[in-house]
């Protein structure tokens, strides 16, 4: 349960920007969270949800943008999109792929009041 | 013209880097927003609806039907765009603060409530392990200025971490005859056993129990190396928590993960966990000696690995046998001397 760091991290972030920004209560968070990540979107909102409570960003609605994951294939030199790791080139079939996007885990934007 | 940007003067860069977070347009004139010659941008603003004031405690004081008057200060929030000397058009929102030193009228059509404030989007695009990558990457300037070659040890629970760097250490030699200098850090989630069977060897060796984490981060790391002294010219093995999942995405400052198997894992793990075969420089597949009692493919496994990253090293050993130990001898000696050649 990674997500669990990843979700306090965020949290952290969120607090830091919200102050900054003199806000009060943080109302929706976007974030950007690649196919390819090593994270499961559902247990981040699980986390996310859990550690955000007593804070200003409780109840906010999270916003998971996925972004595809994108690869250069090495056998037909070409770049192409890939749902998976392992995945085999669409184009050519070749196994060797080189993984160039897909795997940010980014915060956005955030809405706040 | 924007104190705080000087966004009047038209600077688009600064103005993108700034306007995505909130500053106040202060005016002299209460209320007014005349635009008066001496201003050095126009406002045009609207108010879409009624707009709400908020009144600080909220719900302090009741408006009767009857109209009555008042004094207060509030904030409010608006969408405004201006236009600055050189033609640029932008809007963003922005706060007044107001004084209302008059008497107004509420009527019982004035709206008071928590929700009386407008939300703004602020712009963020930050790395959610921004703080672990920028502790990482302090950890790793330590190391390239010790000269240390570090390397995070990753595997499932059982793959034979500890045993590989039990006899890695053994080979290594101990005090004034080592081959070089080493340490360990040992990462569990409970009890000091690894750090112990290291500590048995003579390696200098630090536990970190990460209690209920599932891996080590970059801090932890760091503050382990408050407690041990950096080798050196040698090398620093951390151990990583067992788990073939978390311990992906985290940056320790190391020079290469190596991902540890064993071939009782069966070959589908890379294509299961991929991203910390993804990860990691070096797969070394552990416990060779037990194959001939296995149904695994250890090609295939390779294969899958290489197929998740095509650039990963491979090496086959049996730290119980001593079998493939020579190759991974020389591959770390190999990484030492490239750490020791560069800066």
């Amino acid at each position: 349960m990674h997500e669990v760091s990843l979700a306090t991290a965020l949290l952290d972030l969120v607090q830091e920007q919200a102050a900054a920004a003199g806000a009060r209560r943080v109302t929706r968070l976007v974030l950007e969270i690649g196919a390819l990540s090593h994270v499961d979107p559902h247990a981040l909102r699980f986390a996310v949800d859990a550690a955000a409570l007593g804070g200003p960003a409780e109840g906010a609605t999270l916003e998971i943008l996925e972004p595809e994951g994108t690869a250069y294939c090495l056998d037909c030199e070409s770049s192409v999109a890939v749902s998976t790791r392992g995945a085999l080139c669409p184009s050519c079939g070749g196994a060797k792929l080189l993984i160039q996007g897909g795997d940010e885990m980014r915060l956005k934007e955030m809405e706040v009041v | 013209m924007c104190g705080i940007c000087g966004c009047g003067q038209g600077e688009k860069r600064v103005e993108d880097l700034h306007h995505g977070e909130p500053h106040d347009h202060p005016h002299p004139i209460d209320e007014l927003h005349a635009n008066s010659a001496d201003r050095d941008h126009d406002h045009s603003h609207e108010h879409a609806a009624a707009h709400d004031h908020r009144h600080e405690p909220a719900g302090s004081h009741a408006h009767a039907e009857s109209d009555h008057g008042h004094d207060h200060e509030h904030a409010h929030w608006h969408e405004h765009s201006h236009t600055h000397p050189d033609g640029i058009t932008h809007s963003h929102p922005h706060s007044h603060e107001h004084r209302h030193a008059q008497e107004h009228e509420c009527g019982n059509r004035n709206v008071n409530g928590p929700s009386a404030d407008a939300t703004r989007v602020l712009s963020v695009e930050r790395d959610l392990l921004a703080h672990n990558d920028a502790v990482a990457a302090q950890n790793r300037r330590d190391f390239q200025a010790a000269k240390t070659l570090t390397l995070n040890l990753v595997s499932s629970p059982g793959s034979g971490k500890t045993t590989l760097l039990v006899e890695t250490l053994k080979r290594i030699g101990r005090g004034v005859d080592a081959k070089y200098p080493i340490a360990v850090i040992e990462g569990d989630q409970e009890t000091t056993a690894d750090a112990e069977r290291i500590r048995a060897t003579g390696a200098p060796a630090i536990q970190i129990n990460t209690g209920k984490g599932c891996h080590l981060d970059a801090d932890l790391v760091r503050t382990a190396m408050g407690r041990l002294e950096i080798p050196a010219n040698g090398i620093l093995f951390i151990e990583n928590v067992g788990n073939l999942v978390c311990p992906a995405g985290f940056d320790l400052g190391e020079a290469h993960k190596v991902v540890v198997v064993s071939v009782t894992e069966g070959e589908d793990k890379p294509l299961k966990y991929s991203g910390m075969f993804a990860a990691s420089a070096l797969m070394v597949v552990t416990k060779i000696d037990l194959a001939p009692h296995l149904d695994i493919d250890i090609d295939r496994l390779i294969d899958n690995a290489r197929r998740i990253n095509p650039t990963i090293g491979v090496l086959r050993l049996s730290a119980k046998s001593g079998e493939g130990m020579d190759r991974w001898m020389h591959w770390l000696e190999t990484a030492r001397a490239l750490r020791l050649a560069t800066d």
